[in-house]
């Protein structure tokens, strides 16, 4: 298939940055679409110029590095990473529009690569266990119910991509931070921090410039591990504990 | 702009979240206010006797313990107050979003959003800018547009409403406001943490929708049959 794409080129971050028009011909529909982008990559090369810089790691839907908004979609039109959308989602013709996640929080490093380390800084300021080192615990002394364990599962899929803040209106990382909020307070070993937790892990959002949740469900539709929009309604309400608790 | 700083001393008072359930909380007390005020101008249809009685009843509650207009008092200044916050924390929240996104998309797709849930900000202006003229109308001035009596509460109210045009200025407003709570009643169930499950999820959607068909259909009955001539 034939393909026109507009795709957002900035050289660094201080630069200002545009849109460009690349075509590029005879692609197959069982191509993801990174390897889309790596080809149009070697027709540049071949071409002497700078190729476009995306983000890639695993390439296996696990890892959540590459972050494109493509035609105005965080990851495009199916629910899963870039890296497992596949070109059979196109047809011949189509004309793509690519760019990188917008948000003051995650700048533009060059072209379509954003810096995510807001993210780490959020997971840094709370979003772990304190526990001692050494070998691992007998998985039996703690005994977690099932339907929470089961739901501290579900929402430990997150893998950071960041699509919830791309997809939002308001740029809130409301859906990272309630899965995150979710996975360790449905859990034993997540209670002594529980309320410290929410409190430092929203103010850490706040800071980095995220915005507020209105509670649209965009971030949820974009989510490739389909984290549901109540773990925002569990990150409110351990808020709202955490306020009581004059935390 | 990112900062490779971490926060010391947070404090939940200050989070965005705070706004939020000020929001909710302030929003809630709305809903209760606009319920009342229906029942209220359902009165219409029990005729100019009932309904002026209605009218000068809620001056007179509570004497002699209180003074004339009394409770009315306490129940606006609660209703100024939660304007005030209401309004404020939009305010906050809305330039918080316009700051957080500072480089537009070209192109952007809306997926699982409402349209009520994406017009919250400008319909609630919509509905601040009816509310002032609303006040002008039969409560502040009393502007009478037929140029009769002001006076009287229910001729006031027929009068206002014989016009077409402003039947349609009401009909709009409740069309603002239906979709303001549409979307507002389950945002401030998921905002102070009541819809957990995927059940109470569905709850709060429906009853938002049941909140906005109710209140936005019972304040348009007067309006519609006093221009159809049925409330004269």
């Amino acid at each position: 298939m034939n393909l026109t794409l507009n795709i957002w080129r900035q050289p660094n971050a201080d630069a200002p940055g545009a849109m460009h028009a690349y075509a590029v011909e005879g692609i197959s529909e069982d191509m993801s679409f990174l390897e889309m982008l790596d080809v149009l990559n070697e027709q540049l090369n071949a071409q002497g110029e700078e190729p476009i810089a995306f983000d890639h790691d695993c390439r296996e839907g696990i890892c959540g590095t590459c972050s494109l908004m493509i035609n105005g979609q965080a990851h495009g039109p199916e629910v899963t990473t870039t890296c497992q959308l596949h070109m059979r989602s196109f047809t011949d013709g189509d004309s793509i529009t690519i760019e990188p996640w917008r948000a003051g929080a995650f700048p533009v490093v060059k072209d379509l690569v954003v810096d995510r380390g807001a993210f780490d800084r959020i997971i840094q300021s709370g979003g772990y266990i304190s526990a001692n080192t050494g070998s691992a615990p007998e998985a039996n002394s703690v005994p977690a119910p099932r339907d929470k364990a089961m739901r501290a599962f579900n929402v430990a899929t997150c893998i950071g991509c960041g699509a919830c803040v791309a997809a939002c209106p308001n740029g809130s990382a409301s859906l990272f931070m309630g899965a995150k909020i979710t996975h360790l307070g449905e859990l034993p070993q997540g209670q002594p921090e529980r309320y410290t937790r929410v409190v430092d892990m929203v103010a850490q959002h706040d800071h980095e410039g995220f915005g507020g949740c209105t509670n649209i469900g965009e971030c949820a539709s974009a989510c490739p591990k389909e984290i549901p929009l109540d773990v925002i309604s569990q990150l409110n309400k351990d808020l709202r504990t955490a306020l009581k608790q004059g935390k | 702009m990112a900062t490779p700083t971490l926060v010391k001393g947070a404090r939940a008072t200050r989070s965005t979240i705070t706004l939020k359930l000020l929001m909710a909380a302030s929003g809630l007390a709305f809903i209760g206010f606009v319920l009342a005020h229906m029942y209220g101008n359902l009165k219409a249809f029990a005729g100019h006797d009932a309904f002026n009685e209605y009218a000068h009843h809620l001056r007179t509650i509570g004497e002699p313990m209180l003074p004339e207009s009394g409770l009315l008092w306490i129940l606006r200044t609660g209703l100024i107050v939660a304007l005030v916050v209401h309004v404020a924390s939009a305010a906050a929240l809305w330039r918080r979003a316009n700051r957080a996104r500072p480089v537009a998309y070209q192109v952007k797709k809306n997926v699982a959003s409402s349209l009520s849930s994406r017009t919250m900000r400008w319909g609630g202006l919509t509905i601040l800018a009816f509310l002032v003229w609303h006040l002008l109308n039969f409560t502040i001035v009393k502007v009478n547009p037929s140029g009769g009596a002001t006076d009287d509460p229910y001729n006031l109210l027929v009068d206002t409403f014989d016009l077409w045009w402003m039947t349609i200025i009401y009909l709009v407003a409740m069309a603002a406001l239906a979709m303001h709570l549409h979307h507002g009643v389950w945002s401030a169930c998921q905002t102070l943490g009541l819809t957990n499950t995927a059940v109470s999820r569905q709850r709060a959607k429906l009853a938002g929708w049941v909140i906005a068909v109710v209140v936005a259909g019972g304040f348009s009955l007067v309006p519609l049959f006093t221009v159809f001539g049925v409330i004269d």
